[in-house]
């Protein structure tokens, strides 16, 4: 067994326990702070795969921003300090047949699919591709990235904003 | 134990994607369920970088794989906003009470 694989079953492990933790726990503060294992998890997952630049806007994106938008969420609802915070799960049991099912079926295609692979390479680095290639062929698709992203923001801080107060 | 491939990946994200469907179906408060949507977002996330890297199809995959992670933030603020509506509004952010659209 290899370095790879080992480092591989290692990740794979850790999201699949924290993820588990994610979906399983009663305490949401306590999920939120699983997540962030899973997010730097499937960060290494990334890396693993020779994706440099997308396993640190990985960390960067989700792990600094989106964790923390989850956590601001999490304060801004929840009393933390009162008990009878609603959480409760509703039909475990069948939910979790239904799922077990899917993700067997799932499995399933995976595993006996014949998928055409080539000798996977591992590239110095991906930045130089990644910029070219988003800048010449999808460079339209670029543009309407960093509107949509503008006017999701702009509109979130409107929905969010306190209209009780005089403007 | 097999060497590391292709099915490998597939098949820990089949189970992230899963665990993220679980969490969506389950749950009831609004910020659980985010957290089942991130997860899913991040199977999907792990699907497309891996068909990249063992079918050699260059780096197409990678930048679909960013606008996925871009959508995902506005996603997130604009959840994260609806859900503090909802917060002001019912006092609670169960997403199975919430089924008026306004008062």
């Amino acid at each position: 067994m290899e370095l790879y694989d080992i480092i591989f079953y290692l990740i794979a492990l850790t999201v699949v326990v924290s993820a588990a933790i994610v979906v399983g726990s009663k305490n949401i503060v306590r999920a939120a702070y699983s997540l962030l294992f899973t997010f730097l998890g499937v960060a290494g997952i990334y890396i693993l795969l020779g994706a440099d630049f997308i396993g640190v806007t990985q960390l960067m994106v989700y792990v600094g921003g989106i964790l923390i938008l989850l956590l601001f969420g999490i304060m801004l609802t929840n009393k933390v300090y009162s008990v009878d915070i609603r959480r409760e799960n509703s039909y475990i049991i069948p939910s979790i047949v239904i799922v077990g099912i899917f993700a067997a079926f799932l499995i399933f295609v995976m595993t006996e699919t014949n998928w055409v692979t080539a000798d996977p390479t591992f590239p110095n680095t991906t930045v130089f591709e990644l910029g070219k290639t988003l800048l010449v062929h999808y460079s339209i698709i670029f543009e309407i990235l960093a509107i949509v992203l503008l006017i999701a923001l702009i509109g979130a801080a409107t929905l969010a904003r306190n209209d009780n107060k005089e403007r | 134990m097999a060497h590391v491939g292709l099915t490998h990946f597939l098949i820990l994200s089949a189970i992230l994607f899963s665990l993220g469907i679980y969490a969506i179906v389950v749950r009831k408060n609004a910020i659980m369920v985010m957290m089942g949507i991130e997860l899913v977002l991040n199977s999907a996330n792990i699907n497309f970088i891996a068909f990249a890297h063992f079918g050699n199809y260059g780096i197409s995959g990678q930048i679909v794989s960013l606008v996925v992670i871009i959508l995902a933030a506005a996603e997130a603020a604009v959840a994260l906003a609806i859900v503090l509506n909802l917060f002001k509004t019912y006092s609670h952010i169960n997403v199975d009470e919430v089924n008026k659209l306004k008062e």
